[in-house]
């Protein structure tokens, strides 16, 4: 009975243990991959054509399914680290209504993103949630509500979480953020007003 | 105290287990019980009209040729629709190249009725607010005569199964200015981007339950939407350029959705959001 109890407990600790979706398949050869990328977007115009290729960092990450072993973990962070560029005044905090309104935003770099007044936006609501009064945010990445409260505010937090909007890699090797100051999808201005918005001690998301 | 070892190991691994899905949210509730309507009085789906309407595109001579679709050779031999469609994508030895339902129609309306490649793929999907394009149509007839059936595409032609490993590897491959990947996103359990609920893909018991809603109807958009204008839509999203209807990748990606569907039923016209 007791042998069967405990049996029972191993062969569900192995089925919660098992990876999902298990496949058997053999690998693709990458170089086919590449090619079928390259194929299966004639309509892009040449100044997307680098969008097909991967660099080092998307190169590791998927291979390692996100999950890279200490080595090229620490190889990515360096590289990643190397490419933050800073704001020339030296200041981290810019202005927390401007930076709500950007993590609202996810316009910019689609197809038929063709303005050229409207800025890109951060579209952090898509994956996290911020101010406690939006309660339309997504749960792929963690809450940051009271980010900056639960750091007590400090400078040290507002430069690393300036680090992490601009290259999330820098931080989290393999993150699943994009790397919005490294890929130029925001600018070094942009990404102020979002630490302001997770750092600024008037800012709606330390106030829940 | 070894009894309550064992228990809490017990616990512990039931609560790893992916069968225990999160508390669903108020609005999934209201879709479920739409849905549920629905399945009631199926003829409430307005995918249903396009399944009419593909039928009579399927039967009609049209295209230069002047000719219908009955020849056309879905897998089970020309003019063979029922059941055709839960055994795609496959190899076709006469375009020596795997594809899904789409791809197949469109070799079929070029090949057998003359209509230019170039047209058909130009604008393949439609706007919001527009109804499916003809192949969209032709696609859900073709899909929905297999409704009820479970999915089975064959894996033992080399190109059948270099397609789903080439799909397995385009789903987990970042790329782009936001370094997405379908992996991103659907990859794990219970996410959901803003309110939407994401589907977990490459797990097969969730890809199982709505891999085979494809295509569906869907409300936001009021129209009938296919697999490949839904792969279409995620590449969009992913700051990718538009994905060629009918190209390897898509058809590749289509191959490892299926399969990741295997023994799921088909479901279409399904109702999404």
């Amino acid at each position: 009975m007791r042998a069967l109890t405990f049996a029972l407990a191993l062969a569900a600790l192995a089925a919660a243990a098992a990876p999902a979706g298990a496949q058997q398949a053999p690998a693709a050869d990458p170089a086919k991959v590449q090619a079928v990328v390259k194929a299966a977007f004639p309509k892009a115009p040449a100044d997307w054509q680098a969008r097909l290729e991967q660099d080092a960092t998307m190169r590791e990450c998927t291979a390692h399914g996100n999950n890279p072993p200490k080595a090229a973990s620490e190889a990515i962070r360096k590289r990643e680290a190397a490419a933050i560029e800073y704001p020339p005044d030296g200041k981290f905090l810019g202005d927390w209504q401007k930076g709500e309104a950007l993590a609202q935003s996810g316009y910019g770099l689609r197809f038929t993103d063709t303005s050229t007044s409207r800025p890109n936006g951060g579209n952090c609501y898509a994956c996290h949630k911020l101010t406690r009064t939006e309660l339309s945010y997504g749960t792929i990445g963690p809450s940051l509500g009271n980010y900056g409260k639960i750091r007590d505010f400090g400078a040290e937090d507002a430069k690393a979480v300036y680090e992490k909007i601009y290259n999330s890699h820098a931080a989290f090797p393999c993150s699943l953020m994009p790397r919005f100051g490294a890929n130029k999808i925001l600018t070094i201005e942009q990404i102020k007003d979002l630490v302001a918005l997770l750092m600024s001690p008037e800012s709606p998301v330390n106030k829940e | 105290m070894t009894r309550s070892v064992f228990l809490l190991a017990v616990l512990v691994a039931a609560a790893g287990l992916p069968s225990i899905a999160p508390a669903q949210d108020a609005t999934e509730k209201a879709l479920e019980v739409y849905r549920q309507m629905l399945r009631d009085d199926p003829w409430s789906n307005p995918g249903n009209l396009d399944v009419d309407r593909g039928e009579q595109l399927w039967k009609t001579p049209r295209g230069p040729k002047n000719v219908s679709l009955e020849r056309c050779d879905l897998g089970k031999g020309p003019g063979k629709v029922e059941g055709a469609f839960a055994e795609l994508p496959r190899y076709f030895a006469d375009a020596d190249r795997v594809m899904d339902v789409e791809t197949r129609i469109l070799w079929c309306m070029v090949s057998l009725q003359g209509f230019s490649h170039a047209e058909l793929v130009a604008k393949p999907h439609p706007g919001g607010g527009q109804p499916v394009k003809e192949l969209g149509a032709i696609a859900t007839y073709v899909a929905h005569q297999s409704s009820g059936m479970k999915f089975a595409a064959p894996l033992a032609h080399p190109k059948e199964k270099e397609a789903a490993a080439l799909g397995e590897a385009l789903f987990v491959r970042r790329s782009g200015p936001f370094d997405f990947a379908c992996a991103t996103c659907h990859a794990d359990q219970g996410r959901r981007i803003r309110l939407q609920p994401l589907p977990f893909l490459s797990q097969p018991a969730e890809a199982r339950k709505v891999v085979g809603e494809w295509p569906g109807y869907r409300v936001s958009t009021s129209h009938v939407m296919t697999l490949q204008h839904r792969l279409y839509d995620c590449f969009w999203q992913m700051r990718m350029p538009q994905l060629e209807l009918g190209s390897e990748a898509s058809v590749a990606l289509v191959s490892y959705l299926v399969r990741q569907a295997a023994g799921g039923d088909v479901a279409a016209p399904g109702l999404k959001r």
